[in-house]
């Protein structure tokens, strides 16, 4: 089992998926080139499926290498996939569950019968030879019970001990073993412990191991629901594909779906893998990836993803991103790595396990020194009983769990959401913002811009020749609005005229000639320093602009020719969201490269108070900068492409996704929904885990210095209070218990919408 | 009584020894080769072996066999790396690691029972 290969690698029959062969005489070539490899009983390809099984002792790199030698791609059909995965994972969890049952009820069937006897006052001390007779044989039963029910307890803690660390197994089996074996130290040789001392405690040792099997048991199941999340995800995932091959339609398995392949997806189906539609149209629900709950129309030329939903229409469409390539297999990628990712509030629980149990083995030592220089009689057995309870009740396993439970729900529960945190760092900066930043194009608004208003200054044109000007300046430009302009051209069949010398003047507009005329189109900025003169225009312009719409000057020969206002929708929901972040102490501030009393007016509509407009791309980052020189941290919202500098110097970059496209690797938290109630539920989200994980570090730490010197006896000279080991027990227990329940807390946890 | 408190002490400095004090021996991996795989079984609450060294700017591929059933020993992390792998039971799990600096590198379970060090020298 130590020579991986030996178990994996090489194998009887072993199939291959092959990319780019495209016609029949591939197939001689590829099987020709497998058996050619030593070990190689015999290739036959499937060319429908192109797969191709090979019989034989021999390494499936080796195979993959042959194949790509002679120019295809290949890979083996057998990697494990996440749902495969998934499932076993399930099945030796369940199976582990069952074991650790059946060893609870192994070690509670001899101690609890104990435990009821000793409370019921029967005597637990060796006097009579009847008595010794009796407890050695129960002590023999508990060695057995050790054995069978406790033995991975023994085996960790000594193989950890060897390997110069420390671990949960240590304390307990030190914990049962000091008892065990001081109590066959009584039975054995009675005289060599003090009468009083003469006390057994194999019913502690039993009842232990049977409790803390208990609480392994049922932290395994508790552990089952905290990756509810990805299992939903990956449950997402269709199982088989329906791929035209050879001019006919064959049901083929999810992992041999090639590139470029034509998939049909029926009403009802799931979209197998990423793709372009090519025939047909449908509206499809991608609420699971994006948490939009209005299904998208989708026709030719669009994108699908993989996972989600075909409701109406049956499509065809060609294959684009297949397996680990996925939108879908990216998002649960990214969600397992996030939640395992640790925020830096589970360092210091880190830093202290790796001084955790030697400590409390040192405590455990110094108590039991204690009681017997300055104990009261029985000191023996008062500094044994302490000493094992210190053992037993110490719990670095509460401590351990307390912080990556809680990730892993949380980021499963924001993932549902639509919102993917990148690591356990983003989650706590995003639960500390004091401040957000949110760009208007896109963000606050729809990101789709029409023009509203044509005010012809100069009557000589028509507003059809306006806008044949303007649409001709526009194509040539990247500007935002622009494409609002060529939409309206397109939309009245306006054809653009040839246009030369085009220049951007950044900030300010577009300088460019037609014949023999000069324009210029831009905003008031460019018309003041051109000197081109405006005069009532001004005040026009300006209640455009109070009504949240952008105009834009064209100027012909230095003559104001005509404005045009642009306006960009406002989301419907972007105001309740603006609303949600701002109840929840955070300063909104609104971004943009609009002119002033735009940005003014929609952010009036949308209820911010804060303007950062007229703002050069390039100095979108140093707004970020300015915040961040006040102590705020800073959330910055963008689309990720325009804001990548913006995004990346934030505390936390929120990037909002159209749809699914999760290759947006500038920021922190992408949302996958256009809406910013996303950004809304990213910030519950996050504070929520956040105030859950502080829960459980707290619980932990106050669990361990309350407990420790409470079994240490430290109550005993004031109150006579001494801690059974039995109790220890159980609350060791229960204490990991508790930390995974109270992360599981979290899957309930509802962002307070609308 | 005072043979018992002497006792107790040195314990208490076997302990301190033992666990934090001892230099732990570190399995070299082959310097020879660019691309070297180690195997490191994953069971009993501990990596076997538990501390690996290599030479700078060297690939490694370590191939994890969790042979324990237990969900602590389920999750590996580098964190220093950013990178966490989910070892499937008694089945060998390959983590390819980046060309690394030289530094001591930790890798744990997410509780830091199951724990381990790369030396890069």
């Amino acid at each position: 089992m130590n020579k991986p290969k030996d178990s994996t690698g090489h194998k009887n029959s072993q199939e291959l998926i092959i990319e780019g062969a495209s016609c029949a005489s591939c197939v001689a070539k590829i099987e020709t080139a497998l058996k050619r490899i030593d070990g190689v009983d015999n290739a036959q390809m499937n060319f429908a499926l192109r797969t191709v099984v090979v019989d034989g002792e021999v390494d499936s790199e080796d195979l993959v290498q042959a194949i790509e030698s002679i120019g295809y791609n290949a890979r083996s059909a057998e990697d494990t996939s996440d749902d495969e995965l998934l499932d076993e994972k399930e099945i030796a969890d369940q199976k582990y569950y069952t074991s650790l049952m059946r060893k609870m009820w192994i070690a509670l069937g001899l101690g609890v019968p104990l435990m009821i006897y000793s409370i019921a006052g029967g005597p637990m001390t060796v006097e009579t030879t009847l008595e010794r007779g009796i407890w050695l044989f129960i002590g023999l039963l508990c060695a057995a019970i050790m054995y069978f029910a406790g033995k991975h307890f023994y085996v960790g803690a000594w193989k950890s001990f060897v390997n110069h660390s420390a671990n949960m197994d240590t304390l307990i089996a030190l914990g049962t073993g000091t008892a065990w074996i001081y109590s066959m130290v009584v039975v054995f040789f009675p005289m060599a412990v003090p009468e009083m001392a003469r006390h057994v405690y194999f019913e502690a040792t039993a009842m232990i191991i049977g409790l803390i099997d208990l609480g392994l048991a049922l932290e395994v199941k508790a552990r089952g629901r905290t990756s509810e999340a990805i299992k939903r995800l990956i449950g997402l995932q269709a199982k088989t594909a329906r791929v035209v091959r050879d001019k006919k339609e064959v049901d083929i398995a999810i992992e041999q779906v090639l590139l470029n392949d034509i998939v049909r997806v029926r009403p009802g189906e799931k979209i197998p893998v990423d793709g372009l539609v090519i025939e047909g149209h449908t509206s499809i629900d991608e609420s699971m990836l994006t948490g939009e709950p209005m299904p998208v129309a989708k026709e030719e030329e669009d994108e699908i993803v993989a996972g989600t939903l075909n409701k109406t229409g049956s499509i065809l469409f060609k294959a684009t991103r297949v397996g680990k390539d996925t939108a879908l297999a990216q998002i649960i990628n990214m969600v397992k790595r996030a939640q395992n990712s640790k925020p830096p509030i589970g360092r210091l629980a880190d830093a202290i396990s790796a001084y955790f149990v030697p400590v409390v083995m040192i405590i455990s030592i110094v108590s039991a020194l204690v009681w017997l220089n300055f104990g009261p009689d029985p000191a023996l057995a008062f500094a044994i009983v302490s000493a094992t309870t210190v053992l037993i009740i110490a719990c670095p396993c509460a401590l351990g769990l307390a912080t990556p439970m809680s990730v892993m729900v949380g980021v499963g529960k924001a993932a549902e959401a639509g919102v993917l945190i990148r690591n356990g760092e983003a989650l706590q900066t995003a639960s500390k913002i004091t401040a957000m930043i949110l760009d208007k194009t896109g963000t606050i608004t729809e990101g789709s811009p029409t023009v509203t208003d044509i005010l012809v200054a100069d009557k000589s044109y028509t507003e059809k020749y306006i806008l044949t000007i303007a649409s001709s300046i526009e194509s040539r430009s990247e500007h935002p609005l622009a494409q609002a302009i060529v939409d309206s051209a397109i939309a009245q069949e306006i054809d653009p005229e040839d246009i030369s010398d085009f220049q951007a003047i950044a900030g300010h507009g577009i300088e460019a000639k037609l014949e023999d005329h000069h324009l210029l189109f831009g905003n008031q900025k460019l018309m003041f320093k051109k000197g081109v003169f405006l005069g009532e225009f001004v005040s026009k312009a300006q209640k455009l602009a109070d009504e949240a719409k952008t105009p834009m000057y064209l100027a012909i020969d230095n003559k104001l020719a005509a404005i045009i206002a642009v306006s960009d929708p406002i989301k419907e929901d972007s105001i309740e969201a603006i609303k949600r972040l701002q109840s929840s102490g955070i300063r909104v501030v609104m971004l943009t490269g609009d002119n002033r009393a735009t940005a003014n007016a929609v952010a009036k509509k949308v209820g911010i108070k804060e303007v950062f407009a007229e703002v050069l791309p390039e100095d979108k980052s140093n707004k970020v900068a300015e915040l961040q020189a006040q102590n705020e941290i800073v959330g910055m919202t963008g689309d990720g492409i325009n804001d990548a500098p913006a995004l990346a110097l934030a505390n936390v970059g929120f990037a909002i996704g159209t749809g699914t496209d999760v290759a947006i690797e500038s920021a922190d938290i992408t949302l996958m929904r256009g809406s910013l109630h996303g950004l809304a539920d990213a910030i519950a989200v996050s504070k929520a885990t956040l105030r859950n994980i502080k829960q459980n570090l707290f619980g932990a730490f106050i669990y361990n210095v309350a407990g420790v010197p409470f079994a240490a006896g430290i109550l005993y000279p004031f109150f006579g209070l001494l801690l059974s080991p039995v109790i220890a027990g159980a609350a060791m227990a229960f204490s990991s218990l508790t930390v995974v329940s109270n992360a599981n807390r979290l899957r309930f946890f509802k962002p307070k919408e609308h | 009584m005072l043979i018992i408190n002497l006792i107790g002490l040195g314990l208490i400095v076997l302990i301190v020894w033992w666990f934090w004090l001892y230099q732990a021996q570190s399995t070299q991996v082959s310097d020879e080769q660019d691309n070297s795989e180690i195997t490191v079984v994953v069971e009993d609450g501990i990596y076997q072996p538990a501390h690996i060294s290599l030479l700078e700017n060297k690939a490694l591929q370590i191939n994890f066999v969790r042979k324990d059933a237990s969900p602590c020993a389920a999750t590996v992390l580098f964190p220093e790396l950013e990178i966490s792998a989910d070892l499937p039971l008694n089945k060998t799990f390959a983590v390819q690691l980046p060309l690394l600096k030289k530094g001591e590198y930790a890798f744990h379970c997410q509780m830091k029972m199951y724990s381990g060090t790369l030396v890069v020298k």
